[in-house]
């Protein structure tokens, strides 16, 4: 099969010898309009995956901040059909890889089936499915494999090397490593220099995963990256584009600072 | 079948983060719940600090009125006033064994807060609760005797600001804090293995039950008949009698107002769907699109959106079935028994003796009907008063 999308736009970027970029923002944020600019602006400002988020009522993984958000975009209106014909109008339009990233629920409402096929065919090259572990993983690959779809695992630091090598087994695109023992939006314990356990975890990350590392959660500041040169292939930005968004700024202004 | 599952319910819908924690209680459950040392350890606790084994009650007067022999086992009568300490003792048991020194849990209406707190000071353990900030508000009494028995009670405001966002805070805490930490789950849901942790430390409701109904009328019952929110008493009243054939077993649900259109806490009975929620896939009250829909009961330890998986399983496979009733239904049977046998059950136990008491008429004359009296009425009487005021 084919290298997913995915892991070439973060090969790329490592070629450049930089950290590939992938900036979060749930679907429909902060308005269903002003969302899709914001999109275009990302893509257009260097970001190498862009991840929508498909909101849910109940999201255990995601702190405050992202679930505000959340919440907000389902009184909006936003649905899991919305995104996907919307993403799918756009098709071809975008530089960046695509994930969508979110809860099984909303998925298994709308078909695991017909959302693999229609997310494939809208131009997603990947999903984060924040509650399915690998023991309930099996389904979810039996409908995404077909159609190149890659199902992105999120492992951190309590995983061991035993279960990251069963994650390892089956990754498609890249691996998503959380920084923290926490939620989206937790305050990262370092400011510069990664802690020891980080990079532990980062180190038996990259033995376990054929497909790049990409850190998570927890990253406030540009200084950050510094430290993640050789331990990480892509930063993930959560609801740090969100704050900045509420603040007043806008997608390109929030690019600038990290690029 | 995969680990973890009921039939087509069950199984671990959680980040990974949650993995660990979860195989470690797997492995505690495997190892530790079985060994004699803490057997009789628990076995101890019921005795001497719970007040087991409750009484089997029969109903001298409702029975004469309604034509079939009423029996009702008193988990009123355990401490705290509710079956929810069967639970929480034995999770904290288990808790201390593991080394963890601090237990949190969701409540809705305060029960297992209650009965979480204090296990935790019996034992020795910090606790935390996490409580929707309207339940904060509805349960004020329940939130003091938390305080009281040393607890700190955490007010979630998010979504919608119940149960099923307390239980979504308690699984964040519970990523951040695993290492010191047991999450004591409530109910016989959410994720495996607390469906059959919660079901094996409730399921000496229904052990006693049979020995009693053998002891005391000679024979097994024709129904056993529990309410069912999360449904940790209804699985604790009905597991020894799966296997009897011959003992038919009832859930009640609530059905709220009954109004069309008004929310309602009954996805077995009602319209529920097949979805995946803290941590389970169950029968859930939901949107055609998965986003959680509100739910509503005046009772407020029955108001949750989904159920225990075991309980969709026994609705699928048909061994129990599921009924619901409304709130009026609850509030008549708490007054009835109040008044003719000098119990006051909880709004909760209400739903299950309300369908009893609606359905009597149907059932074979004569028959003999356990009905689980999940815990008492107390805490009620502020709703029930103003229903009484009501009606007047």
């Amino acid at each position: 099969m084919s290298t997913n999308i995915l892991t070439k736009r973060i090969e790329a970027a490592r070629a450049q010898g930089r950290l590939a970029l992938i900036p979060f923002l749930p679907g429909g944020y902060p308005d269903k309009k002003r969302f899709w600019d914001e999109i275009d602006k990302l893509d257009h400002s260097g970001a190498d995956v862009i991840e929508i988020g498909m909101p849910f009522s109940d999201p255990v993984a995601d702190g405050p901040v992202v679930e505000h958000a959340s919440l907000k975009c389902l009184e909006a209106g936003v649905s899991l059909a919305w995104i996907l014909s919307e993403l799918a109008a756009r098709k071809g339009r975008y530089q960046a890889g695509i994930v969508l990233m979110g809860y099984l629920n909303p998925v298994l409402q709308y078909g695991l089936a017909r959302f693999a096929k229609d997310a494939a065919s809208a131009g997603a090259h990947g999903v984060i499915l924040a509650d399915v572990p690998f023991e309930e993983s099996d389904p979810i690959h039996a409908a995404f494999d077909p159609e190149g779809l890659a199902l992105i695992p999120l492992v951190g630091l309590n995983t061991t090397p035993e279960r990251m090598a069963l994650y390892g087994s089956k990754a498609k695109g890249f691996a998503y490593f959380v920084s923290v023992l926490g939620t989206t939006g937790v305050r990262a314990s370092f400011d510069t220099g990664l802690p020891p356990e980080v990079t532990r975890g980062l180190e038996s990350a990259k033995k376990a995963f054929d497909v790049p590392v990409a850190l998570g959660f927890g990253l406030k500041r540009p200084e950050q990256l510094a430290g993640l040169h050789g331990l990480a292939d892509a930063a993930v930005f959560g609801s740090a584009l969100i704050r900045h968004i509420d603040g007043g700024g806008d997608a390109a202004g929030f690019m600038q600072v990290w690029k | 079948m995969k680990k973890g599952y009921f039939g087509d319910f069950g199984g671990q819908f959680v980040p990974e983060l949650l993995m660990p924690p979860l195989l470690e209680l797997e492995d505690a459950m495997a190892r530790i719940l079985p060994s004699k040392e803490f057997q009789d350890e628990l076995k101890s606790e019921l005795a001497h600090f719970v007040g087991r084994p409750t009484a089997l009650t029969f109903c001298p007067n409702l029975s004469a009125k309604l034509g079939v022999k009423l029996w009702l086992k008193r988990e009123d009568l355990a401490h705290g006033g509710a079956h929810k300490v069967n639970n929480t003792i034995g999770q904290a048991l288990l808790a201390k064994k593991l080394g963890k020194t601090r237990l949190l849990a969701e409540t809705g209406a305060g029960q297992h807060g209650v009965a979480s707190a204090l296990a935790a000071a019996r034992l020795g353990l910090s606790c935390t609760i996490y409580m929707g900030a309207l339940d904060v508000e509805r349960q004020s009494l329940n939130v003091r005797r938390m305080k009281l028995f040393g607890a700190e009670v955490v007010s979630v405001d998010s979504g919608t600001k119940t149960l099923k966002d307390a239980i979504n805070a308690a699984l964040r805490a519970w990523i951040a804090e695993q290492g010191t930490t047991h999450y004591c789950f409530g109910t016989a849901a959410g994720p495996h293995p607390f469906p059959l942790l919660v079901r094996e430390l409730q399921a000496v409701i229904s052990r006693e039950a049979r020995a009693q109904m053998l002891d005391q009328a000679g024979c097994l019952p024709d129904y056993v008949v529990a309410c069912v929110g999360g449904g940790s008493n209804a699985i604790g009243a009905f597991h020894e009698f799966v296997s009897d054939a011959s003992v038919k077993l009832v859930g009640v649900e609530a059905a709220g107002s009954g109004k069309p259109g008004d929310w309602h806490s009954a996805p077995l009975s009602k319209q529920g769907t097949p979805g995946v929620l803290h941590g389970m896939r169950s029968q859930l009250i939901q949107t055609d699109e998965g986003q959680i829909l509100p739910s509503h009961s005046i009772a407020p330890g029955l108001d949750y959106p989904g159920v225990g998986p075991e309980h969709a399983a026994l609705q699928a496979s048909g061994r129990a079935q599921y009924v619901s009733v409304t709130d009026d239904v609850a509030l008549d049977a708490f007054i009835e028994l109040s008044r003719h046998e000098g119990i006051m059950p909880a709004l909760e136990s209400s739903h299950a003796l309300g369908w009893v008491l609606k359905n009597a008429g149907g059932l074979k004359p004569g028959s003999h009907v356990v009905v689980c009296l999940s815990g008492r009425g107390d805490k009620d009487l502020d709703i029930v008063n103003d229903y009484l005021a009501r009606k007047a």
